[in-house]
């Protein structure tokens, strides 16, 4: 488990002076936000502030104006979702991406499946899927589902989003951004999460949590960044703040930079 | 959505899974309930020569059914499966006819081969135009369809100024033969249509395709959640285009080999067929909804329909009546699954 203080010495993802800007609406303005491995972020602020835009700059669906993204320490363009998937982004989205009609299996493989024998005729292998599922979602904790052949449409809104975050870090992601996976979920099952979130982080990677919950935040977050307007007003530690400085910066009765 | 109080995958009973939660095995049952009525009250219906009527009469639309649930099953519908087997029928007559006139016969067979390919290629383009419009221009798969049948059913009289049309020359025997023949079976065993031989050999085909390819798997997510299968990179519009593809090919392929049966492709062939095949893929489970469906429910509607008409004509009721108790038969088959998953999802 990291506290924040023993970060390894480099952001796998750096974004410096991002700017996005709609017609006429700025967006984003000079925005910088950093990732380290095994840590995980908040990323914060009220409706309008620029998170969802932030997030889709880093998902690969818009690509920012201005400003440098680097991953790995090497600067990247980041143009689709495929992209940031090959370089090992992942974004688990708020409405969960999931098909209620499949399993727990075929949700976790889909569009990736795994074949044998000729390619052209894409026979699946059932058996190596449902081994490995079974063996993501041990290696996450995932204790709730037993079966992956359930239907997806059987399982809880704390397991289904244990699904959708364990086929976002399946495979060999570095970075993955989760947009409010606690929203709509009862405490047992936001609990199941924030405990996946933890071993995700354990497991080295970046985690980028988007949430208005600052419960949620203050339990599993390393750092908390505060946007405003489309710009960063505040980054806080979460052992060094409290919520209530964290709100005032979201409302802007705190105008601190960084 | 089945969420349920607590995070514990739930409990089901074997009931409440697989085949057996699925509304095609309720309509499989109420069809064997059907099949012991008939047989108890019409000495005439397990008879032999009746089996393979009923056979070859539910084979005739099956194969189109196959293709349409694929495309429900992808929340898409096809109305103009109808035209399209005139249309197919027509073509493959019309090129029969051309190679006869040009005397072109290079081989035993060719004309036949050559014929069959040019309707099976017409019914392959109408499915491409389908599907480009449905997955590429992003217009609604009921409307696009809708057009689609009257634009087939146009060129169905166009190019017979309405007379329809007859397959014609030396392979016109074989063209009968592999279309429409029965390949008689011992005494006991009623004689097996080939219409019915290729239906078993497509459900076949479509039930490893959608249980065991990525691509099936593919069909199903569509359905499902579209937008998450295109978010997780399946090729939708790919598998889009592809689905309406085969639903025009498989409805093109029974045009034929109605007009086998027939000996004629007259332009009014398989007119309205569309509904009678839709209600037979909604019967046998597919769920207009998407996500839903699969061969062997289609089958079992296409039988279910033909059986009741088969009843009424042999307990010598106004075979008239078939619409309607197929309409029945539709509302109380949606109802049944609505009571079921309203229970247990």
């Amino acid at each position: 488990m990291n506290d924040g203080s023993g970060l390894a010495a480099a952001p796998v993802l750096a974004l410096s002076g991002i700017s996005k800007r709609f017609g006429a609406v700025q967006a984003l303005t000079d925005v910088d936000f950093e990732v380290f491995p095994g840590e995980v972020v908040a990323l914060t602020g009220d409706n309008g502030a620029g998170k969802s835009t932030l997030i889709k700059v880093i998902a690969g669906t818009h690509a920012p104006d201005a400003g440098t993204i680097r991953f790995d320490g090497a600067e990247v363009s980041i143009n689709s979702p495929r992209q940031a998937a090959a370089l090992g982004i992942e974004t688990v989205y708020q409405d969960l991406a999931l098909c209620d009609n499949l399993d727990v299996a075929a949700n976790m493989f889909l569009g990736r499946e795994t074949v044998k024998g000729p390619a052209l005729l894409g026979r699946l292998s059932d058996l190596d899927m449902e081994r490995r599922a079974l063996e993501v979602l041990k290696r996450l904790n995932v204790t709730t589902i037993r079966n992956v052949r359930s239907p997806v449409a059987m399982l809880s809104g704390g397991q289904r989003q244990s699904v959708a975050i364990s086929r976002a870090v399946m495979w060999n992601s570095k970075v993955v951004l989760l947009d409010e996976p606690t929203a709509a979920l009862g405490v047992a099952q936001t609990h199941e999460v924030l405990e996946l979130i933890k071993e995700l982080r354990a497991q080295g990677l970046g985690v980028v949590l988007i949430s208005h919950n600052l419960h949620d935040v203050f339990e599993v977050a390393d750092r908390i960044a505060v946007l405003r307007l489309g710009r960063n007003v505040a980054t806080f530690r979460r052992d060094e703040t409290t919520p209530e400085e964290v709100v005032a910066a979201i409302t802007g009765v705190l105008e601190t930079t960084k | 959505m089945g969420v349920q109080g607590f995070s514990n995958v739930r409990e089901t009973r074997f009931w409440q899974r697989g085949f057996l939660a699925s509304q095609s095995a309720y309509v499989l049952g109420a069809l064997v309930v059907l099949i012991v009525v008939m047989a108890l009250s019409s000495p005439n219906f397990l008879t032999e020569r009746n089996i393979s009527n009923v056979m070859q009469n539910f084979s005739f639309i099956a194969i189109a059914t196959l293709g349409t649930t694929l495309v429900i099953i992808t929340a898409g519908i096809d109305l103009s499966v109808g035209s399209t087997m005139a249309l197919t029928a027509t073509a493959t007559s019309l090129a029969m006819r051309w190679l006869n006139d040009a005397g072109f016969y290079p081989f035993p067979g060719s004309a036949f081969i050559l014929s069959v390919a040019a309707g099976l290629a017409t019914a392959g383009i109408i499915g491409l135009a389908n599907g480009f419009a449905v997955a590429k221009l992003k217009l609604a798969p009921f409307v696009t369809t809708l057009g689609t049948l009257s634009i087939v059913r146009g060129l169905t009289y166009v190019a017979t100024q309405g007379r329809g049309t007859s397959p014609d020359g030396p392979d016109k025997g074989l063209f009968l033969a592999v279309t429409s023949a029965r390949i008689p079976m011992p005494e006991g065993i009623p004689n097996l249509p080939v219409a019915f031989i290729y239906l078993i050999a497509l459900a076949l085909v479509m039930w490893v395709a959608l249980n065991h390819t990525a691509w099936g798997k593919h069909v199903y997510a569509i359905g499902g959640n579209e937008a998450a299968a295109r978010l997780t990179g399946v090729n939708v519009d790919r598998v889009k285009i592809g689905v309406y593809v085969l639903c025009s090919v498989s409805a093109g392929l029974n045009g034929i080999i109605i007009s086998g049966w027939l000996g004629s492709a007259p332009a009014n062939l398989a007119n309205a067929y569309e509904l009678t095949i839709i209600a037979a893929a909604v019967i046998g489970g597919a769920n207009l909804f998407g996500g839903v469906g699969t061969a062997a429910g289609a089958i079992i509607g296409c039988i279910l329909i033909e059986v009741i008409r088969n009843g009424l004509v042999l307990a010598r009721v106004d075979p008239y009546w078939q619409q309607t108790l197929v309409g029945c038969i539709i509302v109380a088959a949606v109802f049944v699954d609505r009571l079921r998953s309203g229970r247990t999802g």
